[in-house]
């Protein structure tokens, strides 16, 4: 028989059962585009080629095919009429993880493998009813396809039905290797400018004259004669350069010297923000506890791909949190999966290879109710958070791995990039074949191998991409798609490697690529060469830069000794994971890359790694001052408070967040969703660290880009101190607390698009001031960190810079999981205590922003939302360290039933929470405490003052627990009740006195209906 | 009376030392890779259970690597995760490869008296591979199929079982209730109306989504695909198979349940938790019929 060129395979949900997956469509185009299509059916489409016989496409038809559930047709599937068909696929070279295990499918149903040339190509069609063309291609373009990633299909039924069936199949088309090309840097300044933004390099002028200084050096050329290399960079070159030097690698900003100045005061200068206030504050922080306890905790951090710190004899604790924004902003599903699987490598890749535990997330976006006008280029925030949750919900899911802890802030600033923070945390082996597993080196001669996924032209330019504005000229291949599974196999396959010693070093493929990492690990050995024709490419055609280059996700890379290599490469092959010998490290000082037996670049590695010139920055702080609103308090204060707990940034996204496992490995503890009924988010999250043993680890973090408006110096205390009291109310040692700082912050370099960078810069520094202050004060060390410094998009004109954001991640530690708390009060009787002074705080507060909306007050595209206020909440740490030590003590006494952390929505949401958890009443007096008599009243419930507690006791040990918290600011405000309603009295007189039904059903409603 | 039971009420009388070294003879194949992901706590479970549980990857047991065959243990266990990301549908590609280069040994293990448990993406295989329902005898067909949600999407959220008293199911003996999560995408237990029928009269619908009320439910959340007759997992004629959409090996410790904190306050956490039974129970069985 003749075998087919592509055998394509229709299979769709039996007609006469529901088709779940195009219902659930249905309801979003209604939903989502106000389209009132009547019906969408939806049916999966797979092109085979690899040369199937008829009778083979036939086996694998009925393979493929459930036959209780579908049915199926090689061509087309004959059915009922409808108006349009959608058929989307995708396009030429975006990942297709269905088709790849599809193969699979394929190969075990002919027991014969398709090859290289044999591939499935996965399409979905949806069928839909009661809309007319216009509306198909709404439906196609703003909601099913991203053009970015996607093609879509549009058909009427007779143009359906009179056509063959669709055979295309999005191959990469085939072209030969472009040549390596020299790159002239003889040029005029304006000509190197036009260069680096030509070619996508995002470097800037001085750093363009350093490269091009280098290369006119005697000693570059010597060298480089005898390979045959002539006097100028090849693109090999330049582009290794430019993506090892990108802000994105290098953290030109974190590392430059600043000017700062307040107001007309004289200028300071601080070499390195980074050096003053993250690795200062980590020394500092190291040298209390080593004089404290003789020792210190920290075993590895700084210098690898993740924040190393103790646990017990047997394992230590891994934590990255990352930030993937710009991908998201232009493939939010895409982008975010990506973020998830990319952050799994950074602890997979720390020391010898940690094993992943759990995941961390947390987004910015603007509204998904955003109603205004949308900067063409932009998309709707709501098709961004669907997208971003998908991405993380699948990446992690596939992944095997829990997620510990979940949030979401909206703020109109983010419509332009949404911020998608993504974390993981690892737990990595004491001992590994009997050496440490935190250390790693590459020696000379030892393989380059790269493991896991093929290179394609996915993300290339990813760390430059991102290291500038989102403007229309991103590319395209800017986006990568992660591939959970390939990625578990990988992992899965490296752990058996790691434990048979079989590598001695590992890192991950992220950014940047093979240059990325192999130009990292040849800094021990003191270099490397690279054959980069040996890598395995998914299609031929790539021009060795971005062989070198390529963001392909799903990929490490690792140090074997010359006689591991064998064993090595036959474990892959029993995993049927690829393993690829791509060339050997060195000790001749250089980053050498061929390709089919050609010198293609030599790269001295002093130069790579230290070549670039400091960057000179200036910060100008001038304090803002804002309104304070001129409305008068609302005069129901109950009816206030039931709208807030419903409010964007305080209601509950328990629609979304139940879509992530959140227990998988049979290790969690304390869930991200605590309360009789498990809806209202925990307070913290606690892990074990194994089965076996009882100790674990508590998961909590801090953000409020709202006070950023304000001053940032204060912000980053805030997050601070809301990250260390979640650990405290969750019962974690205060002497074990490590935090991770991730940065995103506008484009703090001042230019002439850029006027107010000065002032942006100053808010870095202050930030960071603050950040460092209040860590050292609280003896938590930062372990690892990220910046992202170029969030602003520049989309369809419109500049829309995001708030300066600061998210601090607390990994702590606690004895037994046994003795955690949650927020919850778990009887009537127990006695309620308010931890902690409530001053007239309100300044960047939610119950702020209320009021400007009640006021009809609206910012325009970029600004804070009004009220801002001025009063931001200020920490004293002298008074919040000793009523933390104390609470810490009750907790392990014994003595404490629930504890809450009054955050964002102040008291008041703090209350309101406990109650809605517990479904119990409360019973308070607010005259009990004299700080909140003597403020007013919405003052006092809303104020966001930091330092605070909200902690139930039971009667019986309530004496015990005031002992413990004698002279460091408690006091009962009342008890638990029976009955469900939230009860406040001031003396005399009721604040208000409202059903817990109530909050609750504001608190679900918001999001609920987005889900 | 059938033999296995004579030999489970031989096994229930004997003091607990003796029964823990019949225990220790149970050696549980867990098959892993390619997706799947609840190994450790699966591991945990039957360990907890005083059995020998073994990770074997399937693709060691396909090319022969591994260092035992299937028939060799008494115990398989299908466990849970994302086999080929559940790509074609849940458990497809996984269930294809056994189908085409492992069945002939899985056959052999099910002559044996072999037990299996498959929970989540486990029942999901079990169920495309036709081991379940397992009627008459025929453990090759697939008679029903693991649907998608009505509600679209995966969930993670405790849902309360029910389990059928005079189900044959040898996992299941003696327990009436318990609250597990689910925890899958593709939980809508779809059969033809005769299968359904004769599994209801053969009592193998082991357990079934509860509703506040304790009776069971096709309302969400407390059902939470949409299953008909609220079937959360089935068992084959023989009660040795068994296939559970929520997971039992989420609830080993008394902290893994969702209350737990209420629960210890007010002093009525017990020791275990109580998706351990379920585990019990199969290595009981195993043990009894070893013993």
């Amino acid at each position: 028989m003749t075998p087919l060129a592509v055998a394509r395979i229709e299979v769709a949900v039996r007609p006469e059962l529901s088709d779940a997956r195009g219902a659930g469509v249905q309801k979003t185009i209604q939903s989502f585009l106000g389209i009132d299509a009547r019906r969408v059916r939806t049916r999966d489409v797979y092109r085979i080629t690899g040369g199937l016989t008829p009778a083979e496409a036939e086996k694998v038809r009925a393979e493929l095919t459930d036959p209780v559930l579908q049915v199926s047709a090689l061509g087309t599937l004959e059915g009922d009429r409808f108006d349009f068909a959608i058929a989307v696929g995708f396009k030429p070279g975006v990942t297709d993880p269905v088709g790849k295990s599809a193969k699979v499918a394929v190969e075990d149903t002919l027991g014969r493998k398709l090859g290289d040339a044999g591939a499935v190509y996965t399409s979905t069609l949806h069928l839909v009813d009661g809309v007319d063309r216009a509306g198909a291609e709404r439906i196609a373009l703003e909601l099913l396809a991203n053009p970015v990633i996607q093609t879509a299909r549009i058909q009427s039924f007779d143009e359906w039905r009179g056509s063959p069936p669709d055979l295309s199949v999005p191959v990469v088309a085939g072209h030969d290797t472009p040549p390596v090309a020299r790159v002239d840097l003889s040029g005029s300044d304006a000509e190197l400018e036009q260069l680096s933004r030509h070619k996508l390099l995002a470097l800037s002028l001085a750093e363009m004259r350093a490269i091009r200084d280098h290369f006119r050096t005697q000693a570059a050329s010597a060298a480089r004669r005898a390979l045959g290399l002539g006097p100028e960079p090849t693109d090999v070159e330049l582009e290794c350069l430019a993506q090892t030097w990108s802000e994105h690698c290098k953290h030109k900003i974190f590392n430059a010297t600043v000017t700062y100045r307040e107001g007309d005061a004289a200028p300071e200068r601080i070499d390195s923000v980074f050096k003053a206030y993250v690795r200062g504050t980590t020394e500092a922080v190291e040298r209390a506890v080593v004089a404290r306890e003789g020792k210190s905790w920290l075993v590895s951090v700084f210098h690898d791909n993740a924040g190393v710190v103790e646990h017990d004899e047997q394992h230590h604790l891994v934590y990255k949190v990352e930030t993937h924004n710009s991908p998201s902003a232009l493939d939010p599903y895409g982008g975010a999966i990506t973020g998830i699987v990319g952050v799994n490598r950074d602890p997979f890749g720390t020391g010898l290879g940690a094993e992943l535990a759990s995941n961390v997330w947390g987004y910015c976006f603007a509204s998904p109710f955003h109603a205004g006008p949308l900067p063409k280029g932009l998309l709707h925030p709501r098709r961004i958070r669907d997208g971003v949750h998908q991405g993380v919900i699948d990446g992690g899911n596939q992944s095997g791995l829990p997620y510990g802890r979940g949030w979401e802030v909206f703020d109109s600033r983010f419509l332009g990039k949404p911020l998608v923070f993504c974390g993981t945390v690892g737990v990595l082996p004491v001992t590994v074949t009997g050496r440490p597993g935190h250390e790693k080196a590459a020696l000379p001669g030892d393989a380059i191998v790269m493991v896991g996924g093929r290179i394609g032209a996915d993300g290339i330019h990813g760390a430059t991409f991102s290291s500038a504005a989102l403007d229309e000229n991103a590319p395209i291949q800017a986006v990568q798609i992660g591939d959970p599974i390939t990625q578990k196999r990988m992992f899965d396959f490296l752990v058996e490697a790691r434990d048979r010693g079989l590598y001695r070093a590992i890192t991950d493929n992220g950014a940047g690529g093979l240059s990325s990492s192999v130009g990292e690990m040849a800094e021990k050995p003191g270099g490397a060469l690279l054959e980069l024709d040996l890598a395995p490419l998914k299609y031929a055609g790539l021009a060795p830069w971005e062989i070198l280059l390529s963001e392909a996700q799903e990929r490490m890379t690792l140090a074997v000794a010359p006689e591991h290599v064998g064993p090595l490469l036959a474990l892959a092959a029993r995993r049927e994971v690829e393993a690829t010998v791509i060339g050997s490290f060195t000790r001749d000082g250089f980053l050498h890359v061929r390709y089919r037996g050609e010198t293609v670049g030599l790269l001295d590695m002093a130069f790579l790694h230290g070549g670039d010139p400091d960057l000179d920055l200036s910060a100008h702080w001038v304090p803002p001052a804002f309104d304070e609103p001129a409305t008068p308090p609302p005069s129901d204060l109950g009816a206030t408070l039931t709208e807030m707990v419903g409010r964007l940034n305080l209601c509950s996204n328990e629609g979304k967040a139940r879509h992530y496992d959140h227990e998988v490995k049979g290790l969690t503890v304390i869930k991200p969703f605590v309360g009789v009924r498990a809806d209202v988010p925990a307070e913290a999250s606690v892990f074990l660290v194994r089965h076996g043993s009882r100790s674990g680890y508590v998961l909590s973090e801090g953000v409020n880009p709202f006070y950023s408006d304000i001053d940032c110096f204060a912000m980053a205390q805030a997050v601070v101190d809301e990250a260390v009291r979640r650990q405290v109310a969750a019962g974690a040692r205060l002497d074990r607390i490590a935090l991770l700082d991730n940065f995103c912050w506008p484009d703090p370099v001042a230019g002439a698009d850029n006027p107010d960078g000065e002032y942006k810069m100053a808010q870095l520094v202050r930030a960071c001031r603050g950040l460092s202050q209040a860590a050292v004060a609280y003896g938590a060390p930062l372990i690892s960190g990220k910046d992202s410094m170029k969030n602003d998009s520049r989309m369809g004109g419109v500049k829309i810079s995001v708030p300066p954001t600061l998210l601090v991640s607390a990994i702590g530690r606690i004895d037994d999981v046994n003795a955690a708390v949650t927020l919850e009060p778990k009887e009537a009787g127990e006695v309620v205590y308010l931890l902690g002074e409530t001053r007239d705080e309100t300044g960047g507060s939610e119950y702020f922003r209320l009021l400007g909306e009640r006021d009809g007050l609206t910012a325009e595209l970029g600004r804070a939302a009004p009220y801002v206020g001025n009063k931001v909440p200020r920490l004293d740490i002298a008074a919040t360290l000793p009523r933390y030590r104390a609470l810490e003590g009750a907790i392990a006494a014994g003595l404490v039933r629930a504890v809450a952390v009054p955050a964002k929505g102040g008291l008041a949401l703090a209350l309101a929470r406990m109650a809605m958890a517990a479904r119990l009443g409360l019973e308070l007096d607010l005259a009990a405490a004299p700080d909140l008599a003597g403020l007013a009243l919405d003052v006092a419930l809303f104020s966001e003052s930091v330092g605070r507690f909200v902690v139930s006791v039971a009667a019986r040990d309530s004496a015990a627990f005031e002992a413990r918290l004698r002279g460091t600011g408690s006091w009962a405000l009342g008890r638990v009740v029976a009955a469900p309603r939230l009860t406040v009295r001031r003396g005399a007189s009721l604040v208000f006195d409202i059903p817990i039904d109530a909050l609750s059903a504001s608190f679900q409603r918001t999001l609920g209906g987005a889900s | 009376m059938r033999p296995l039971e004579q030999k489970l009420r031989q096994f229930d009388a004997l003091p607990t030392p003796e029964k823990d070294r019949l225990r220790r003879d149970v050696r549980v194949l867990v098959l892993t890779g390619l997706g799947l992901n609840c190994e450790a706590e699966t591991e945990a479970a039957f360990r907890l259970c005083g059995a020998r549980p073994e990770r074997v990857h399937l693709l060691d047991l396909l090319e022969g690597t591994a260092r035992h065959r299937l028939g060799d243990y008494p115990v398989l266990a299908f466990i849970g995760g994302f086999a080929f990301g559940d790509h074609l549908g849940a458990g497809f590609v996984f269930a294809n490869k056994i189908r085409y280069r492992l069945y002939d040994q899985l056959l052999e293990f099910i002559e044996r008296g072999g037990l299996s448990l498959g929970v989540c993406n486990g029942f999901q295989t079990m169920t495309r591979l036709g081991l379940l329902p397992g009627l008459d005898g025929d453990y090759r067909t697939p008679r029903a199929t693991l649907a998608p949600n009505d509600r679209p999407g995966y969930r993670d959220a405790w849902v309360r079982l029910g389990f059928d008293a005079a189900s044959p199911c040898l996992w299941t003996r003696g327990l009436a209730a318990m609250d597990l999560p689910a925890r899958h995408g593709e939980g809508k237990f779809l059969a033809s109306e005769a299968t359904l029928g004769r599994l209801r009269e053969q009592h193998q619908i082991v357990a079934r989504y509860l509703g506040t009320d304790g009776a069971p439910t096709q309302a969400w959340p407390q059902n939470p695909n949409g299953s008909p007759d609220a079937i959360a997992g089935i068992c084959d004629p023989s009660g040795r198979l068994f296939g559970l959409m929520p997971h039992p090996d989420a609830f080993l410790y008394p902290f893994h349940h969702p209350d737990w904190a209420r629960r210890r306050a007010l002093g009525s956490v017990p020791e275990r938790g109580d998706g351990l039974a379920i585990f019990q129970n199969g290595v009981d069985a195993a043990a009894a019929a070893l013993g």
